[in-house]
């Protein structure tokens, strides 16, 4: 064992997109190693639960945890590696508001394990589910149970970092490695409890290139089948794009390569609810006064639901769909 | 003694028109249900969709935006910009699952005391009849059905 600082990742409920990008950030990883003692980073090396839970409270000295709280592991993980970590960071839109595996909370978790084991798409003729415990002859094996609705990770436990983002941008991150390092050497403080790392302070729209006028919107089109003017600003031309709303950091990428922003950096900076932000931004730039003619232009967004918390939804303030929490 | 659900239900008032219609109907002394707690702003368009999310988060049973007639905005057309909001709003929450009757848009100029006295009763009685909707989630207990099959259940794939 060196005397290095220790260094965890864990992926939850995710994609595997955080590590991807960790790894994106090129020779910068080499810092990381030279820095720090990887102990714990399944995707990346052999590592037991069971290793984790002999270290010493507190003696990671920084966790990077990426995905969603969706099942009983999940959970037990995240609670461990809060546990043994001094500095634990929601790392990427999953362990901060849900991300996309959030957008199963619109949904019944029944109803979600039905889809998985009974559709056209599934060969199970004999109605095969799985058992979350089964006695064997060895002892009995149990696999995770998948909790009601997914949570975020600072639903479940402190946080001390939050760093957006689907997945965080590589150079976002490897200013984040620069500023832990400088912190170890000594030469910078880091920032107070609670903060947003890794990302700006001001909306995508600010980082915008494309020209801004005043907006009346008359229809609400999906970004293909129409001539988009590749200059002026994306929500002008009727798409919906969500970067009056998201947060900044990720140098407008999506608006720059001609698509509309979706959101994946999280709110902005005082937002409280991401889908209501949207709600107010976009009913406000609409050019109509007659019910029958708002609800014909709002015809143009299908799936508001969707549209408004791609990202958020586990972290906003409703949480999850009504179905999800339902008691039948 | 048996449980009678009351609902609770949040209102939105303008401070122009629609707050002035509640305060009428008070000096008038016209009863309505004190289900409705008002909350007073400088004008419907000032509603934030947030509010409303965190009423029906914190435990309301529905939510009443009300505010001045269309063309008698105090502040030119906000009122329109609230209709558009609301809208939007409502086809969000409905995404969400939740009943459209539950959140309701009315106008009401300061003369107009008796006719909001009226909309809070048939609100009142429309979430009376929609019941409790305590909005959460679920407790990290989980359902022991969660995991068996469904077999009445149709999923389009």
């Amino acid at each position: 064992m060196s005397d290095k600082p220790k260094f965890a990742m864990y992926w939850a409920a995710s994609c595997g997109g955080c590590e991807i990008a960790v790894l994106n950030t090129n020779e910068k990883i080499l810092d990381v190693d030279a820095n720090f003692d990887v102990v714990f980073w399944p995707v990346a090396m052999d590592a037991k639960y069971k290793d984790v839970e002999a270290m010493q409270d507190g003696s990671i000295l920084l966790t990077l945890f990426n995905g969603g709280i969706r099942t009983d592991e999940n959970e037990h993980i995240a609670k461990l590696l809060r546990q043994k970590s001094k500095i634990l960071v929601a790392f990427g839109s999953c362990a901060n508001e849900g991300c996309v595996p959030g957008l199963a909370n619109l949904s019944d978790a029944r109803e979600i394990v039905h889809t998985a084991f009974n559709t056209v798409s599934t060969d199970n003729p004999k109605q095969v589910y799985p058992m979350t415990s089964y006695d064997v002859p060895e002892g009995e094996i149990c696999i995770p149970k998948i909790l009601p609705t997914l949570k975020t990770l600072d639903q479940v436990v402190d946080v001390d970092y939050y760093m957006p983002g689907c997945p965080p941008e590589s150079h976002q991150i490897a200013a984040v490695i620069d500023l832990v390092i400088q912190v170890l050497q000594g030469k910078a403080e880091l920032p107070p409890k609670g903060s947003v790392i890794g990302a700006g302070n001001s909306t995508v729209c600010d980082e915008c290139q494309r020209a801004r006028n005043v907006k009346t919107i008359t229809s609400f089109n999906r970004i293909f089948g129409q001539e988009i003017d590749p200059d002026l600003c994306l929500l002008e031309q009727g798409i919906p794009c969500n970067g009056v709303a998201t947060r900044s950091g990720c140098n407008a990428r999506c608006p720059t390569a001609g698509a509309q922003c979706i959101g994946c950096y999280g709110p902005a900076e005082g937002v409280v609810d991401y889908g209501a932000r949207l709600v107010s931004a976009f009913a406000s730039v609409i050019d109509a006064k007659e019910p029958d003619e708002i609800d014909r232009i709002l015809d143009g967004i299908p799936d508001p639901a969707g549209q408004f918390y791609r990202f958020n939804l586990a972290g906003s303030l409703l949480r999850a769909g009504k179905s999800a929490w339902e008691k039948a | 003694m048996t449980y009678k659900f009351e609902p609770t239900i949040i209102g939105f008032t303008c401070n122009w028109c629609s707050y002035r219609a509640a305060d009428l109907a008070g000096t008038a002394r016209i009863k309505y249900p004190p289900n409705v707690r008002l909350v007073r702003l400088m004008c419907s368009g000032r509603l934030d969709p947030t509010f409303v999310f965190k009423a029906l988060a914190s435990g309301a049973d529905g939510v009443i935006i009300t505010g001045c007639h269309p063309g008698e905005c105090h502040y030119l057309e906000q009122n329109y910009k609230a209709l558009r909001r609301f809208q939007l709003m409502r086809r969000t929450l409905v995404g969400l699952g939740l009943e459209p009757g539950r959140v309701k848009l009315i106008w009401a100029s300061a003369a107009e005391g008796a006719r909001f006295a009226s909309e809070i009763n048939i609100f009142v009685e429309e979430i009376r009849a929609l019941g409790p909707l305590h909005w959460g989630v679920p407790d990290d207990e989980e359902p022991s059905t969660v995991h068996s099959p469904l077999s009445e259940m149709e999923v389009p794939a």
